[in-house]
């Protein structure tokens, strides 16, 4: 009895997982706030980029704020590889990111391992 | 409190000691009094420390459908830990050393990884470190130290010997040697005179020298190679889109197969709960996505450093990748493969009176030609006459009175009016079918002797290209020459195909003909030749010495030097196949190691308790990022 019990909540967990992880989950994208001298966006990192994608408006100075609230390596540093950018986000609480927005475009970032992703849009 | 992971490791390592001593007396037969409240205590202190983060970044990614190598991590303590707590509380017994040393080998996987991450990015830092922080400038008629950032466009900065050279410049006063290895790699110092380049980082020989500064801050070459190796260091390969995919995917998987080895150890083949979900835990930790995230990125980071150093600058990972798959690499021949500038390589008569009289000739001519004959002529420390009646001839040379004979230097449309000896005709004829350009040179109504001038290839030519076709690739060299002139610099070095009588705008059309037989390489300089390195499937463009060509090819060569194209094929091909085997090596980890740990091998002994399988884990990434640094090491010519 205990172990029809243990089958049953064993695939109603798998069940879960894969509609939890593999199910679509559309995640809204944040648009930066424009400033006098320029624009900023704000992505929290903590287990994830959050909002993974940020819009920047083209033709202003902007930028990119990592807050880090993570503790552990896997999200320790991010990577913007058509930037050129590896930053090491421990060394301090929030850190920039210079965006060029002189066209429009996509800049993907990901995580030191790649595991993480998330993009800024400049449009 | 902030910890850092190297903290957070040694805290939890001394609070696990008791359980160490536990597990030893455990040989011995003996029991710790009181084991079961000590253990609880250190656990909960290591997974408060510890473990916390995991959970916490866990949790977070969670709500954002995301699963990573820290779901894993808080998944296996959490069942262990609070397992542990429940058979505590119930009497049964408890597992608190697994989720403690799940969490010990974690934290110092990570910490490890952490330092060999630095030691891969090293290669930037020492690059940037190259950099001097002043320069002694001249303000006011004095030279004056001022920070770097000061320095300006067309400033007169003295160098001592043994200095460096703060910014890129020209020689205003004085000669020296350069040591310019740490931009070319090329270990031999250079001779500098007035007017010469000399680029920033590189270190002063024996002479002190003023020069004029010509490129700052961002423009300097230095720089450019900076920006350029971070670039590269980030950016991706194509094959990464493998393990993109299975990365996106790889947790919830093994989550699911976690379960599903608890419901048939359970279930279907009747093991106790206990051991089932021993077996569970083992899975989820010894599962390793780290390895796959790490084994692309870190061995391009080595691979393009260790490369920069030699003055070999890859531009990114497709580039890299693509390297590999080489069929054909076709060079321009003028610059390239040889010198660029004519020499004289043969004098027929009387040396250094046909020189003296050549080069008194040429002095004021400003034909291609004239210069090869100048230099040779200094070279044999030849001083030029003064002449008289100097005439310039269309087509055909130059005339003049040298001390009052009538002379010339040219062809033999001049020669008609001057007996030529029929040995020198025979001379004439053989040094011609060789390719070369030959002049004459009249005195007195007599031809006195023969300058034969080629453009001559570089001396390492013949070796690079003998080690390419070693390599087995198929060499090809365009130019714009006629077919004589091309096959006997193709014969020298070796070259299979030549491709002779090629407009400029022909070239890329050329590479692309080739590409139907599989993917090319262009060789070529970064300025005439860019249509043809953008067509090609890998463009190599070879700098100056001086400045390089960022935007023309997917390879910079720092030096105009063949040996480079070998350098650059074989440091990419090694990277690349390092990065073929960390792959390699960090699927099989898990393809192996994840059936080892749900108990499928049982039958044969093999059982992996939750610690032993977090140990495996973390010395997969850390076994990943060495065989990266191993690239530091690798042979290359």
């Amino acid at each position: 009895m205990v172990k029809v019990f243990a089958l049953i909540i064993g695939i109603i967990l798998i069940a879960l997982i894969a509609w939890w992880f593999f199910g679509k989950h559309e995640q809204a994208a944040q648009s930066a706030q424009v400033k006098d001298n320029g624009q900023k966006a704000t992505v929290v990192v903590n287990g994830g980029y959050s909002p993974s994608t940020v819009v920047l408006k083209k033709g202003v100075p902007g930028q990119v704020d990592f807050d880090m609230r993570d503790h552990t390596a896997c999200l320790s540093h991010v990577v913007f590889d058509s930037l050129g950018v590896n930053k090491d986000l421990t060394k301090q609480k929030i850190t920039t990111v210079k965006i060029p927005t002189d066209k429009a475009g996509e800049f993907n970032f990901a995580c030191g391992m790649d595991m993480f992703h998330g993009k800024v849009v400049v449009k | 409190m902030r910890l850092s992971s190297t903290q957070r490791f040694w805290t939890s390592l001394v609070l696990a000691i008791p359980l160490l001593i536990q597990m030893v007396g455990m040989l011995f037969h003996w029991m710790m009094p009181g084991y079961n409240w000590v253990a609880l205590v250190t656990t909960t202190l290591i997974m408060l420390v510890g473990a916390l983060p995991y959970w916490k970044s866990a949790w977070a990614a969670f709500l954002h459908h995301n699963a990573n190598m820290n779901t894993l991590v808080a998944v296996g303590t959490t069942i262990a830990y609070f397992y542990s707590l429940f058979a505590m509380v119930t009497g049964r017994p408890v597992y608190f050393e697994s989720a403690a040393f799940i969490t010990v080998f974690v934290l110092l996987g990570d910490m490890m990884e952490e330092r060999m991450h630095d030691n891969a990015s090293n290669a930037l830092k020492k690059l940037l470190g190259l950099q001097v922080k002043d320069a002694l400038v001249k303000r006011d008629g004095q030279f004056t130290c001022i920070p770097l950032a000061d320095v300006k466009v067309g400033d007169l900065i003295q160098v001592k010997p043994g200095e460096k050279f703060p910014v890129d410049g020209e020689i205003a006063s004085g000669t020296t040697t350069v040591d310019e290895s740490m931009i070319t790699g090329e270990s031999i110092p250079v001779a500098k005179k007035v007017g010469d380049h000399v680029v920033g980082a590189t270190i002063n020989g024996r002479g002190t020298v003023t020069f004029k500064a010509t490129k700052i801050g961002k423009d300097t070459m230095l720089a450019q190679i900076v920006e350029m190796v971070k670039k590269a260091q980030t950016s991706h390969a194509p094959i990464q889109h493998l393990t993109d995919k299975i990365s996106g995917i790889f947790v919830p998987a093994v989550l699911i197969i976690a379960i599903a080895t608890f419901i048939i150890w359970y279930v279907l083949l009747g093991a106790s709960g206990v051991q089932a979900m021993l077996f569970a835990v083992s899975v989820v930790v010894i599962a390793c996505p780290c390895a796959l995230g790490l084994a692309t990125p870190t061995a391009l980071m080595v691979g393009t450093g260790r490369a920069a150093k030699m003055g070999v600058l890859i531009k990114n990972g497709e580039a890299l990748e693509t390297v590999n798959d080489i069929k054909t690499i076709i060079f321009d021949k003028t610059g390239t493969v040889t010198e660029g500038k004519p020499r004289v390589t043969d004098i027929v008569g009387p040396k250094r009176q046909v020189l003296e009289v050549a080069a008194s000739l040429e002095a004021a001519s400003e034909h291609p030609l004239a210069s090869a004959v100048m230099q040779r002529a200094s070279d044999e420390g030849i001083q030029p006459q003064a002449v008289t009646n100097f005439q310039a001839i269309e087509g055909k040379g130059v005339a003049a009175e040298l001390a009052g004979q009538p002379a010339f230097v040219g062809s033999n449309k001049l020669s008609v009016d001057y007996q030529v000896s029929s040995e020198l005709k025979q001379r004439l004829s053989k040094l011609q079918a060789e390719a070369k350009t030959v002049i004459q040179v009249g005195l007195n109504q007599q031809v006195i002797g023969l300058l034969a001038i080629q453009d001559v290839p570089k001396t390492n030519a013949k070796q690079a290209i003998a080690n390419l076709k070693a390599q087995g690739l198929r060499t090809v060299m365009l130019t714009g020459d006629n077919e004589r002139v091309a096959q006997s610099i193709a014969q020298d070095v070796g070259i299979d195909d030549v491709i002779a009588n090629v407009l400029p705008n022909e070239k890329a059309h050329y590479v692309e003909k080739f590409q139907k037989a599989g993917k090319v390489a262009f060789v070529g300089d970064g300025i005439n030749d860019a249509p043809a390195l953008t067509t090609a499937d890998v463009g190599i463009a070879m700098g100056s010495g001086t400045d390089i060509a960022i935007d023309s090819g997917s390879i910079v060569l720092v030096q105009n030097d063949l040996r480079g194209v070998v350098r650059a094929l074989e440091m990419s091909r090694k990277t690349f196949n390092r990065i073929k085997l960390n792959l390699f090596w960090a699927l099989i980890y898990n393809v192996i190691g994840i059936p080892i740990a749900a108990g499928v091998f049982v039958s044969l002994g093999w059982i992996l308790s939750p610690e032993i399988a977090a140990l495996a884990m973390a010395f997969s990434s850390v076994s990943v990022v060495s065989s990266s640094l191993l690239l530091n090491k690798a042979r290359i010519e």
